[in-house]
This record gives C-alpha cells, sequence and structure tokens, in this order.
C-alpha cells in the first residue's frame, strides 16, 4: 500500500535557528553536534532575535554561517573580549562566546579567565577535543598525555611540555561564575546532557545572573586518525577519566 | 565665548571623548596615558557609560572590536609598548569596517624605553603594525585644546568611514596642563545598519574579517577599502602653515616638535630669516601635495621630530628634492632644542 504525506505526523524538524547548508565539517567531528544543540536551545527558549554569537579562531569560525543569529568573529583567543564588549553595550541580548581549547586555554588563556573572573553575564561554550583541529592537528593545551600530534610526534612528553589542562577545574576557582558544566557528545545520552547544561547557561544569562561555563569533551576523527566510531571511544576510554565529567557548579 | 577650563591633555581627551557620545572605554593602564583611565573611571559612570580596565591591551582593544560591532562610540587609550600590543585588534577592526577612537600618547623606545613623551612610532601610526592592506587615520594635535577638538571630529570621523581614527600624542602633550575651551558635541549622527542588535525581522548580521570564498573574495574587499582610504586622502587632509608666505625656509614638525619649532621661528624672525612652519595634523592621510607647493618655493627644508628620522620620509615623498631636505631629531624621551633648531637654519644662509 502507497503511503501518503497525510499517513506520517512530523515528530522531529531541522531547528529554526539552523541554516540550511552543508556543514564543512569532517564526518564524525562535535562541532556540527554542538551547533544543532545551540539551535534548538536558542528555538526552545525564543532567542533568536535576541542572539549574538561569537566565533573563534580554529574549525568553528564560520559558525556565523551554520546559526541564524547575529555573529561576530573574533581573532584567535579573543573571543571572551569581543563577548564583554558587545555584552556592555546591548545588556538584554544574549551573547555566547564559542571557543576551541586552542583559543581558551593557550593563546586566550588571559581573556577566558579574566571574563570569568568578572562574572560577565554571558555564556561560553568550550569545545574541548584535545587538538588543534583547523591548523592540521597539532598539540593543544588539552592535548592527553603521549597523545601523538603533529607537533608531538612521539606523543606528549609532560616533562617537556606539560600536562592537560582542566578548564572547568581552573574555572572553578573563581568566585564569579555562575554555572560549570563539563559534558560529552559522544553518545545520545550524553548529547542530551550537553543540551540541557548548555540550555542552563543561556538561561542564567537571561535571568541575568552571570557567568557560564559548558566545556564539551568533542571528537576530531580526522586529526586524531582514527574513524568517527573509533573517536567517539577514545573520548569515553582516554579523555573522560582525566576530563571527568559533571557539574562544578550551579548557583 | 565659552570660559576656559585648565585640564592635562590626557583629561581633556577623556572629556572630549563624552562630549562626542563615547560611552564605552575599554584599557590597561601605562604612563604617561594614566590620567585617560583614571578620569574615564570617575567620569563614564556619572553618564550612564562603561569604563572597563581590561586583563591587557590584547583585551582592551578587542573589548573596542565587540563594543564598535554592537554599535556604540567605543575608545581605548595607551601609550607606545601598549599599542604594540593592539596592533592585532586595530588589523582585525580595521579589516572589518569597524569605527574606533585609539590615543596613543607616545613614550620613549624601543622596548619598555622610558616614560618620556616622543614620536617615535610615527611609524607604527601611519604605516600600521599590524598585518594586511590597511590604514589608520592618524590626527597628531599639538595643544590642549586641539587635543580635545581632535578627539571630538575623531569619533566622527571614525564612524563616517567607518575605520580606525588614532589621536598620535606624546606624553609631553598629555601631561601637559593647558586653559582651553571644551568643545561642543558635532551633533552628527551616523546609521549603522551593520550593526549586531540581534537580528529581529532582518538577516543575521556579521562582522567578520575572514574572507574565504570566491563570492567574497579578499581582493575586492581590499581594493574597496582602498576606495575609502583614497576618498580620505581626498577630503581629510588637515595641516597648519605659520609664516609660511614669504618663507625661504620651511621647518615640517608635528605635535610637540612643531611647539618648540614655532618658539625657535620667532627668534629667527626677530633675526630677519624669512622662516615659517608647515605642520600636518593628519599624517596620515599625509599633506603632500600641500607641503609641495610650499617647499616648491624654499631653499631648505627642516624637519624636526622628536625621533630619528621617521616624518621625514613623509617629507622626502612631498619634497622630491632630496637635496632640499635636512633632518634634526632626538630621541629618547628628549626634546629637540630650540637653538639648535635656530643654529641649523641660520646655517643654511651660508
Amino acid at each position: 500500500m502507497e503511503a501518503k504525506a497525510a499517513d506520517f505526523k512530523y515528530v522531529y524538524d531541522r531547528p529554526k535557528s539552523l541554516v540550511d547548508v552543508p556543514t564543512h565539517y569532517c564526518p564524525g567531528c562535535g562541532h556540527g553536534i554542538v551547533h544543532k544543540i545551540l539551535a534548538e536551545v536558542i528555538d526552545e527558549l525564543g532567542i533568536r532575535d535576541d542572539t549574538i554569537v561569537v566565533a573563534p579562531v580554529g574549525c568553528s569560525v564560520l559558525l556565523y554561517n551554520y546559526i541564524d543569529v547575529d555573529g561576530c568573529e573574533a581573532a584567535h583567543g579573543r573571543a571572551p573580549a569581543v563577548a564583554t564588549g558587545l555584552k556592555r553595550v546591548h545588556k538584554d541580548k544574549v551573547v555566547i562566546s564559542y571557543q576551541g581549547d586552542g583559543d581558551l586555554l593557550a593563546i586566550g588563556t588571559g581573556e577566558a579567565i579574566h571574563a570569568a573572573n568578572r562574572g560577565e553575564n554571558f555564556t561560553t561554550i568550550f569545545m574541548n577535543n584535545a587538538i588543534y583541529g583547523m591548523t592540521g592537528g597539532q598539540m593543544a593545551p588539552t592535548t592527553m598525555e603521549n597523545q601523538v600530534t603533529k607537533t608531538t610526534p612521539y606523543g606528549r612528553d609532560t616533562a617537556d611540555v606539560g600536562f592537560p589542562i582542566r578548564g572547568c577545574e581552573l574555572v572553578n576557582t573563581l568566585e564569579a561564575p555562575v554555572f560549570i558544566e563539563r559534558c560529552a557528545v559522544y553518545d545520545v545520552k550524553h548529547v542530551l546532557k550537553t543540551k540541557r547544561a548548555i540550555k542552563k547557561g543561556l538561561q542564567n544569562q537571561i535571568e541575568g545572573k552571570g557567568y557560564s561555563f559548558i566545556e564539551v569533551l568533542s571528537m576530531c576523527p580526522t586529526n586524531w586518525g582514527i574513524s568517527p566510531v573509533k573517536s567517539a571511544e577514545w573520548v569515553k576510554e582516554v579523555m573522560e577519566p582525566y576530563y571527568k565529567l559533571g557539574n562544578f557548579r550551579d548557583l | 565665548m565659552s570660559d576656559q577650563i585648565l585640564m592635562k591633555g590626557n583629561e581633556a581627551v577623556g572629556e572630549a571623548a563624552i562630549i562626542a557620545g563615547c560611552r564605552h572605554y575599554f584599557a590597561y593602564p601605562i604612563t604617561p596615558q594614566n590620567e585617560i583611565p583614571a578620569y574615564m573611571a570617575k567620569r563614564l559612570p556619572e553618564v550612564g557609560g562603561t569604563f572597563l580596565q581590561a586583563e591587557s591591551e590584547l583585551a582592551a582593544i578587542n573589548m573596542v572590536f565587540g563594543a564598535s560591532a554592537a554599535g556604540a562610540r567605543a575608545m581605548t587609550s595607551s601609550s607606545s609598548p601598549g599599542i604594540s600590543l593592539k596592533q592585532e585588534g586595530i588589523s582585525y577592526i580595521a579589516g572589518a569596517e569597524l569605527p574606533c577612537v585609539i590615543v596613543d600618547m607616545m613614550r620613549g623606545g624601543p622596548g619598555l624605553g622610558n616614560i618620556a613623551g616622543s614620536q617615535s612610532d610615527y611609524f607604527q601610526a601611519t604605516r600600521g603594525g599590524g598585518n594586511g592592506d590597511y590604514r589608520v587615520l592618524v590626527i597628531a594635535p599639538a595643544s590642549v585644546q586641539e587635543l580635545a577638538d581632535m578627539t571630538v571630529k575623531a569619533f566622527d570621523l571614525a564612524d563616517h568611514y567607518s575605520i580606525p581614527v588614532m589621536i598620535l600624542g606624546d606624553g609631553f602633550l598629555g601631561q601637559m596642563s593647558e586653559p582651553f575651551t571644551l568643545p561642543e558635541p558635532s551633533g552628527k549622527t551616523f546609521d549603522k545598519p551593520w550593526a549586531l542588535t540581534g537580528a529581529k525581522g532582518r538577516k543575521p548580521n556579521i562582522i567578520a574579517s575572514m574572507r574565504l570564498t570566491p563570492e567574497d573574495l579578499l581582493e575586492k574587499h581590499n581594493l574597496e577599502l582602498q576606495k575609502t582610504y583614497q576618498e580620505i586622502e581626498a577630503n581629510e587632509v588637515m595641516y597648519e602653515s605659520y609664516l609660511l608666505d614669504d618663507a625661504e625656509y620651511v621647518i615640517v614638525a608635528y605635535g610637540t616638535s612643531a611647539r618648540i619649532s614655532r618658539s625657535a621661528i620667532g627668534e629667527l624672525r626677530k633675526e630677519g630669516i624669512k622662516v615659517g612652519l608647515f605642520r600636518p595634523l593628519t599624517l596620515w592621510p599625509y599633506p603632500y601635495k600641500e607641503l609641495k607647493a610650499v617647499s616648491d618655493r624654499a631653499k631648505k627644508v627642516l624637519t624636526v621630530e622628536m625621533s630619528l628620522g621617521q616624518m621625514v620620509e613623509d617629507v622626502r615623498l612631498a619634497v622630491q628634492n632630496d637635496s632640499k631636505v635636512d633632518f634634526y631629531g632626538r630621541t629618547g624621551g628628549m626634546l629637540p632644542v630650540s637653538e639648535e633648531i635656530i643654529r641649523k637654519v641660520r646655517s643654511y644662509g651660508g
């Protein structure tokens, strides 16, 4: 029997705030998942007309092409400073600083820590995939011990270049932030948890509570040199024991 | 005539920015411009503005980027080493075609140098220390009055052309107190349909300097920027002539050096030596044509700077006759000496 359109009912659709274009992301990359989550949350909170995203230097620099809201590029590491400037002008808008690990914990550590310390009323989404994606797979501040990258060809030697930095724990030493949570997107359960955390971060901002920091452990199959499925497993088995998932603060 | 008040140059810049409608100021402390952040910290809350002491010069200029992208009039200030740190942000602001005002009260360099006034960052200001084919409109006032007047004008120029405008002073100008009249607001308003305000009822606005796609070629964008720069070169050149009508000798100087040159000219005129001053007020765009016309009638052109020879390169480009061009400069935070200028000019007479 032939099915008719009338026989079907819509149970799922592309979020309205997610622009209907192909992304430039590699198969298995976590950015697409988090972009979609962000678009869904923007729809659910009804803030499409009031949101400004700040895109970092890194793979997600084109974020503003995928989310249907006002967008601003920032120089490498400077997204929290740009977001500060935007938010200080538009106190009633929702400002999101979307940053990678090199951006937030290497070149932009100062900006990230001080925006958090001031308790700027914006939301940071921190994508930690333990590697520099856009430049072709160099060591990130969050690269795991012994992890092989283009610039740690013998594995990350902690005696030489130090240990991976834990973003949530660092931010958790500060007084001002109101919400700090580390999430992952390697399976559906964790994707849903990530969505709840991002939604909470944006709600905090809407309510004027202050700074929220959401770290997402993400996959980079291309630069890790393993398949998307293996990458999801790698987050769970290698990253998660060092970067403990969970909420650090919820005021 | 309005009443005159007494203020330091640095404070006058702050008050003028507020008169111009600037309500967002971000900076990091550095001598010799610390009176600007101190003044803004006190005054901006009184007028409902935002003063924020940034964690670094990098952060400050990027906060300016954000505030400007949001559509607000924004300013930062610093001095030479701090301006070096801001260069990245200035390049991005130029690339993204955002307006802003940057104040540089120059001090001695290179490196940490010292905290005395200097003019050794002419190259940095006019040639740009950031990457890429871009320009910054550079205004070099020579008095507290001019610092105030030009700060108001700088905001209008920045908004009109959507470019960064720099007020280039030095530690002496910033620190000196002079009576001056507070400038009036210009009353000009500028539409900013590109500003990030939330995309209500419209397509999203994007503020970016990256251009990767064939439809949005970087070369095409840079050529458009160039058109703006040509328009500025055609319309915004500012300079002052002093006793040039009969001048056989021309001194070219800006800012503090021009003040010292002016007193030397007074002495030389008493001796009957026909000497005058050509003072560029915009360093970019530089008054090449105007200086060329003046120098064609002169026997000698002496450039006086608080550097070891930076603006003199523009003077050579203007004069187009190297044998006519002489130079006198002091460096490392030292001032040119009037007697030395007098001695030099006297020597031209044979």
